[in-house]
């Protein structure tokens, strides 16, 4: 199945692991990703907030760009997701705010018709995929390891553009795809939670207490390690879990793996080639539980 | 149609954990709120009867200690507003059918407020937040004499609809992710409010109001979470006022603050690349000259440059950069 593949910034830059072990299980799930290589950042909701015409215009021409490829548009990013999503909705539902991002970037030759679906790679797995060809590319059962979902906001609110109200279910796809790949998924409140990532440079301390109580929640339920659809909240909940272990005093040590990265163990790969070697926080003892080694 | 009801309580049977006490501080983080414990209750009731229902039929039938806030039942009033099933909503607009999981509905007191007794919950916190914004108008001149209206265009109000139609009842500020971490943070519904009169066209405070609401604890204390909004009964969605406050904010000038920086970082950042550089996004939002915020961020950068996380040293532009140069040349404003 064609997608027109939208990376997102961070997967390019400091979570580089993601962009690896999404091309990787491209293939195994019938996935042939057509990069768009030329479009923009999303703005990450800060442009909208300063220049809201601005970031109308950017999602505009990306969203003009999966169209011209004829493919649903597959984000590997909650925060993408969320903000492509609220840019689609709000042209789909104001016409003459289509029209003044048309009117932006018919300069450059692109116009957008209104017709992209935006999709994040969790959704397609249970939406276009399906579950008979996930289980298929199954080779490694990950039984034994008890994870946590982690999905962050921007892909379970606001309700209304996510589409959340006409797929309810899509609240539940993390639990449903760690139970299927054979773990056990950990119930917790902090699933559905903030990382803390966007305060990360107004309030630093606030931030990592955010995202750090969530770990914790977590591993006292149990979890061997989070997954999540956002590589934002990587960021915050692995790159910086040793500083947010320092404001809470207290010890974390979980790992926190990318949705890519745990469909690639389940599909065989090598937990080197997932890149779960350049993580901050070590996904060593996780991946004992099921005899692998980094 | 029978119901389970699951109540958080305080008293008689032991309910929640011996450390807890009326009263206690707030807000404790989400993961330290005391083991609860839970009194189960079955009513009968109609198909289409709503949590509050339950609950006066438990007090007036089966258990007068249970301790239940309430007053229009209408929605109205926002006195009734808890958790149930883990979020903040009014227990009069909540069908109980639709909150019924695994064949019960669980209601208790927010952790993030200070507890009074079972499901009512002290909402001092609330109040005075909301007296922090100043939530009165301060009459722009000409005022009209005494026996006259100040009369503004129809237009002007119908922008403020949404926030007039807040009815305090808390439950934003019950679920906002950042007081559960920070009790200092203004939270959504104060801030909605703060919109309400910075947005109107009789007020003569919008300076000073933005100002004070660019402080630490103020705007730039959200963390763009969107609970609030999908917590909210009435669709003041308060983030989204929080979101118009911020930009109005810089537009009047008050910019030293990380939130301006961190955007005008991330917008030069996409207008010269197509994409974010994430080398020079943090220390930018910090400020260059704030060598304390700096020096802070520097074990995270350590330990990530050493697994070999750290973002390419040469930021490259994406392919067709110059086309994403001319939208910001074209759409002008901030930014351009």
């Amino acid at each position: 199945m064609k997608v027109a593949f939208f990376p997102g910034c961070v997967s390019k830059g400091a979570c580089p692991e993601l962009y690896v072990s999404a091309n990787l299980i491209a293939e195994p799930l019938g996935l042939e990703l057509h990069e768009l290589t030329q479009a923009p950042c999303t703005g990450a909701g800060v442009l909208s907030e300063q220049n809201p015409e601005l970031a109308d215009a950017l999602n505009g021409l990306t969203l003009a760009m999966a169209e011209a490829e004829g493919a649903d548009l597959m984000t590997i990013c909650s925060t993408c997701q969320g903000v492509l999503s609220n840019h689609n909705y709000k042209f789909a539902h104001d016409e003459a705010r289509l029209e003044r991002a048309n009117a932006t970037i018919a300069d450059q030759g692109f116009r957008y018709g209104g017709t992209t679906k935006v999709k994040h790679l969790l959704w397609m797995l249970f939406e276009d995929i399906g579950e008979d060809r996930i289980r298929a590319a199954i080779k490694r059962k990950l039984t034994g390891l008890k994870i946590a979902p982690f999905y962050g906001c921007y892909i379970l609110r606001p309700v209304e553009s996510l589409g959340l109200k006409e797929r309810p279910e899509r609240k539940g796809y993390l639990e449903r795809l760690i139970t299927m790949l054979g773990a056990e998924a950990v119930e917790y409140k902090g699933a559905t939670k903030c990382c803390g990532f966007p305060m990360i440079t107004f309030n630093r301390d606030k931030a990592l207490a955010m995202g750090g109580n969530h770990i914790i929640e977590a591993k006292e339920k149990g979890a061997d390690l989070l997954v999540t659809p956002c590589p934002l909240c990587h960021l915050n909940l692995d790159g910086q879990q040793p500083d947010a272990a320092r404001v809470l005093k207290k010890d974390i040590g979980v790992p926190i793996f990318h949705l890519p990265q745990l469909l690639g163990l389940a599909f065989g790969f090598e937990p080197d080639q997932l890149r779960l070697n350049h993580h901050v926080v070590s996904t060593k003892g996780a991946l004992e539980k099921v005899e692998l080694k980094v | 149609m029978q119901f389970t009801i699951e109540v958080g309580r305080y008293n008689s049977e032991g309910i929640y954990a011996d450390t807890a006490v009326p009263g206690r501080s707030f807000p404790p983080p989400w993961d330290k709120s005391p083991e609860r414990r839970y009194q189960t209750y079955t009513v009968e009731l109609p198909e289409h009867a709503v949590v509050l229902d339950a609950l006066i039929a438990i007090r007036e039938y089966q258990d007068p200690s249970l301790a239940v806030r309430c007053a229009c039942r209408s929605a109205i009033c926002g006195s009734c507003a808890m958790w149930i099933n883990g979020h903040a909503n009014l227990a009069c607009k909540s069908k109980l059918a639709a909150f019924t999981n695994d064949g019960k509905t669980r209601v208790e007191s927010p952790p993030s407020m200070p507890l009074i007794r079972d499901l009512v919950c002290d909402m001092t916190p609330f109040w005075e937040k909301h007296l922090a914004v100043k939530p009165w108008l301060e009459n722009k001149e000409p005022i009209p004499p005494a026996n006259e209206e100040y009369r503004v265009p129809n237009a002007a109000m119908d922008e403020l609809i949404q926030e007039v139609s807040c009815i305090s009842c808390s439950a934003c500020l019950m679920d906002c992710e950042s007081f559960a971490v920070n009790p200092d943070f203004l939270g959504p519904q104060a801030l909605a409010q703060a919109y309400r009169y910075v947005g109107d066209p009789r007020d003569d405070k919008t300076k000073e109001r933005l100002a004070e609401l660019s402080k630490p604890g103020g705007i730039w204390d959200c963390t763009h979470c969107y609970e609030c909004v999908t917590q909210c009964p009435k669709g003041v969605a308060p983030l989204d006022q929080i979101l118009k406050l911020r930009k109005l904010a810089v537009d009047a000038g008050f910019t030293n603050n990380a939130g301006t920086r961190h955007a005008d970082a991330f917008a030069s950042s996409v207008k010269h690349s197509g994409r974010l550089n994430e080398l020079t996004l943090l220390p930018l939002s910090t400020g260059i000259f704030n060598i304390i915020g700096q020096l802070k961020t520097l074990p995270s950068a350590f330990n990530m440059a050493r697994a070999g996380k750290l973002p390419p040293l040469i930021h490259k532009a994406i392919p067709g950069v110059e086309r994403i140069r001319k939208i910001f040349q074209r759409v002008g404003g901030r930014f351009k």
